[in-house]
């Protein structure tokens, strides 16, 4: 009998740290699952951030690396440059990976590094209490935009996925969400697609997951699932913005 | 004289606040006080307490370990706490969420129903001051005029309707003493 | 004068307004997360600015813009976030820029922990970035010198054209203490070096650290190391508490100090002659006064949450005239005054004092 529905392999059994409601979990899980599927447990190193995933590694049954702040993608290619039949990949919050390591991903992107970025956008800095993010949503309230975000001031929200998509190094970016099971699945599909862009050596791949976090929206974990698909997506489509057929053509 | 106080229970019981309301309400009397919260990874897992030190001459270590007095509002707490607490002291304990409690030698203890008598007020919310309000009857360490005074200034001018029902539970809880 | 009862880190960025400072840029980490939320809130009230900066190493060049413009600038953030900054605090140092930086430390190395640490002396003091720089830096011991240091801090800045630091920690910004505050000050800048386009002046105004042609980058040196001898020979600060009659007496400052200070109330209750020296300013060190204790016959207990970073200031400053003890923690915990109490105990004893 096939079986369809178990624990995956990769997760280790230890319980998880995120609020309820948080979906952190969710997308865990969905890693775990595309390692089980692709049968690469034994050759993933991941890269943990700093943020609320700073624990991943107790997570995942892989091994991994925990990066100084916005460092992960720097981390991932050295890594990569050592164990180049590795399969690499950073998990990154939207304050690690789009505000202060910037840098580490427009140039890892821009390099086609051969690593999979899963990137968790939910505009705000979860881990240190609800700051503004950028990705935090024009007018949104957080504890350092206790007016709502001014874009007169501060500017607007990075659409990371549509950014990277300009460069030429990338080979796989999406954008997906986790706010209900047909979503979840499209999620995973996305996660495990990029692993094998990575595996077929394609190089640089990412997916960005929208992604909650009730505990600083303020939100129950069902309204907070609301707010995702009602104003997140709305300003940041889903969709893929580099495809793997766009690279096999040229 | 310098008064030492721990004030613990779960996230949510308002165990912050009335450690601020005895360090404002001490301020109030004139006293040096500091008022020290447990934070970060110390409060996951749901417990919360704060430390709250109420001086004639300048205070020392804001942290306190061993306590003159403790309100303990949660089983979990008075169990960690009870042993700390100074010969002579003082522990008032939320006997609504802690069934029986031993005896400790030397201390004075005083089991307060703080969620029944809060419930009986209409509002479950202020079970801490009732608590309080017994602490200050037991131990003297400010005056409930000074504590109902601090109200004013510890809670945001939005709550301050509420202020006649924190000052009622206060009265409740003095009232347990005499 | 009102008491209002504030966390050391609001307390400092109110001080830090009331000072004058209009310009705050930083980046998230814990334990000092009060301080840029309170000015997120308050900077608009009073026309000033908040921006959260991408990064540490943004944030402190923005400082580097501003204070390099003639604003009083400010920038906090806690151990992790210092180290990234340290490249810019070189920068400010080599240019002269005035501005303070404030430190909420947290325990190390790497990511650490969330807890109150002392380890960062050593970073704070002794340079940090590259270069032969110093920065002044205080130690606030209370609430309230949370407020008066900050103030103090924006004048020597400007006065020195100097960047200075506030190290302070997790249990100095979480604690809440009475405080006065001090009336709004009207900071005129007058600062005719500072970049605010020429208008007038005969000769642009340059910041700069660049000393590389000829004779520059000695004579900038030779410049820098005046002023910090003047700064050393007018500025150190410190508190002593019963050292007169003191046999031991305890070295500390922040959070360790006032643990030192409870312990020292018992052990001064049992008729037992100890003393506190408590540093206020880290650098310039209060070398003359330890020297001069030692020199009477004191013996000496560095309390620390470190493994030994203050401790090397103080037998440097005793020279071997005195016997300096250590008492330390490491994970990013606070002694407790029973620790230091019996401590010091065991030394009187072993002292045979
Ligand atoms: C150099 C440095 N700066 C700041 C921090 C504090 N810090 C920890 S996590 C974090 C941001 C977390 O937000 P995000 O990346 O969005 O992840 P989330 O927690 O929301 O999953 C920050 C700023 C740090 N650890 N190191
Ligand atoms: S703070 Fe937010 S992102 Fe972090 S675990 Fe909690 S819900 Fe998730």
């Amino acid at each position: 009998m096939q079986k369809v529905f178990g624990y995956p392999r990769a997760l280790t059994s230890k319980r998880t740290h995120y609020c309820p409601g948080c979906t952190h979990g969710i997308v865990h899980r969905l890693v775990a699952e595309a390692i089980d599927d692709l049968g690469i447990q034994e050759q993933t190193i991941g890269i943990a951030p700093v943020g609320c995933a700073v624990l991943a590694y107790e997570y995942f049954d892989v091994d991994f690396q925990e990066a100084a702040h916005g460092r992960a993608p720097a981390v991932a290619t050295g890594i990569k440059r050592v164990h180049p039949d590795a399969v690499v990949f950073s998990y990154q919050g939207d304050g690690d990976l789009a505000s202060i390591g910037t840098a580490e991903i427009v140039h890892a992107a821009a390099r086609g590094e051969n690593i999979t970025v899963i990137f968790i956008n939910n505009t705000v800095y979860g881990m240190t209490g609800g700051q503004m993010a950028p990705t935090t949503l024009p007018g949104q309230k957080t504890t350092t935009s206790p007016y709502g975000r001014d874009t007169t001031k501060v500017g607007f929200p990075i659409r990371v996925s549509e950014m990277l998509a300009t460069l030429d190094g990338p080979s796989y970016i999406e954008r997906v969400s986790v706010h209900d099971p047909k979503h979840i699945i499209k999620a995973g599909r996305a996660i495990r697609k990029a692993f094998e862009m990575q595996i077929a050596g394609k190089g640089f791949s990412l997916v960005e997951v929208l992604s909650t976090c009730p505990t600083n929206w303020g939100l129950t974990p069902i309204k907070a699932l609301e707010r995702l698909k009602e104003q997140m997506i709305p300003y940041y489509p889903l969709g893929v913005f580099r495809s793997p057929e766009e690279v096999a053509e040229e | 004289m310098t008064y030492e106080i721990i004030c613990a229970g779960f996230g949510g019981q308002g165990v912050m606040l009335i450690g601020e309301l005895l360090a404002y309400g001490g301020m109030l009397e004139g006293k040096n006080v500091t008022w020290f919260p447990s934070y970060g990874p110390e409060m996951r897992g749901g417990t919360a307490n704060c430390s709250v030190v109420i001086s004639d001459q300048p205070v020392g270590s804001p942290i306190v370990s061993e306590p003159d007095g403790l309100i303990a509002m949660n089983g979990p707490s008075l169990e960690k706490f009870k042993a700390t607490v100074k010969p002579g002291g003082a522990i008032v304990y939320n006997a609504s969420m802690i069934e029986t409690a031993s005896e400790m030698p030397g201390l004075k203890m005083l089991p307060v129903p703080s969620n029944e008598i809060a419930s009986e007020l209409g509002n479950n919310k202020v079970a801490n001051m009732v608590a309080l309000g017994a602490f200050i009857g037991l131990t003297k360490v400010i005056t409930l005029s000074s504590a109902v005074k601090a109200l004013e200034h510890v809670l945001p001018a939005r709550h301050h309707k509420l202020i006649p029902l924190n000052v009622a539970a206060l009265e409740k809880g003095l009232a347990l003493v005499k | 004068m009102e008491r209002v009862m504030m966390k050391g880190n609001e307390a400092l960025a109110e001080g830090a307004i009331r000072a004058g400072c209009r310009f705050f840029f930083g980046y998230p980490i814990t334990p000092q997360n009060e301080i840029p939320e309170y000015m997120a809130r308050r900077m608009p009230e009073v026309n000033g600015v908040f921006l959260q900066a991408e990064s540490e190493v943004s944030a402190i060049n923005m400082i580097y813009g501003a204070g390099g413009a003639g604003g009083r600038a400010l920038t906090s953030s806690s151990s992790p976030g210092i180290s990234l900054k340290q490249e810019g605090i070189s920068y400010l140092a080599g240019a002269q820029v005035p501005c303070v930086i404030v430190n909420v430390a947290r325990g190390g190395p790497g990511l650490g922990g969330l807890g109150p640490s002392q380890s960062d002396y050593f970073q704070a003091t002794k340079g940090g970035g590259h270069g032969d720089y110093h920065l002044i830096v205080y130690a606030p011991g209370t609430a309230q010198e949370m407020v008066d240091l900050i103030g103090l801090a924006f004048d020597k800045a400007e006065e020195y054209r100097n960047p200075v630091m506030i190290l302070s920690d997790a249990i100095m910004g979480q604690m809440m203490e009475p405080v006065v505050l001090p009336e709004m000050r009207e900071v005129t800048a007058d600062q005719p070096w500072a970049t605010t386009g020429k208008k007038g002046r005969a000769k642009p105004n340059v910041i700069n650290s660049l000393g590389i042609v000829g004779e520059d980058l000695e004579r900038i040196n030779i410049e820098l190391q005046e002023k910090y001898k003047k700064i050393v020979d007018n500025e150190i600060r410190y508190e002593a508490d019963g050292i007169d009659d003191a046999d031991l007496i305890v070295v500390a400052y922040g959070t360790t100090s006032r643990v030192a200070r409870s312990a020292l109330n018992m052990l001064r209750a049992e008729g037992k002659k100890v003393g506190l020296l408590r540093p206020i300013t880290l650098w310039p060190f209060p070398k003359p006064i330890l020297s001069e204790l030692a020199a009477e016959g004191k013996r000496f207990l560095v309390v620390e949450m470190s493994v030994g970073q203050l401790v090397e200031d103080v037998i440097l400053a005793v020279n071997d005239r005195a016997k300096v003890d250590f008492f330390g923690k490491l994970n990013g915990s606070v002694p407790t005054v029973r620790e230091v109490y019996n401590e010091i105990n065991a030394l009187l004893q072993k002292g045979g004092a």
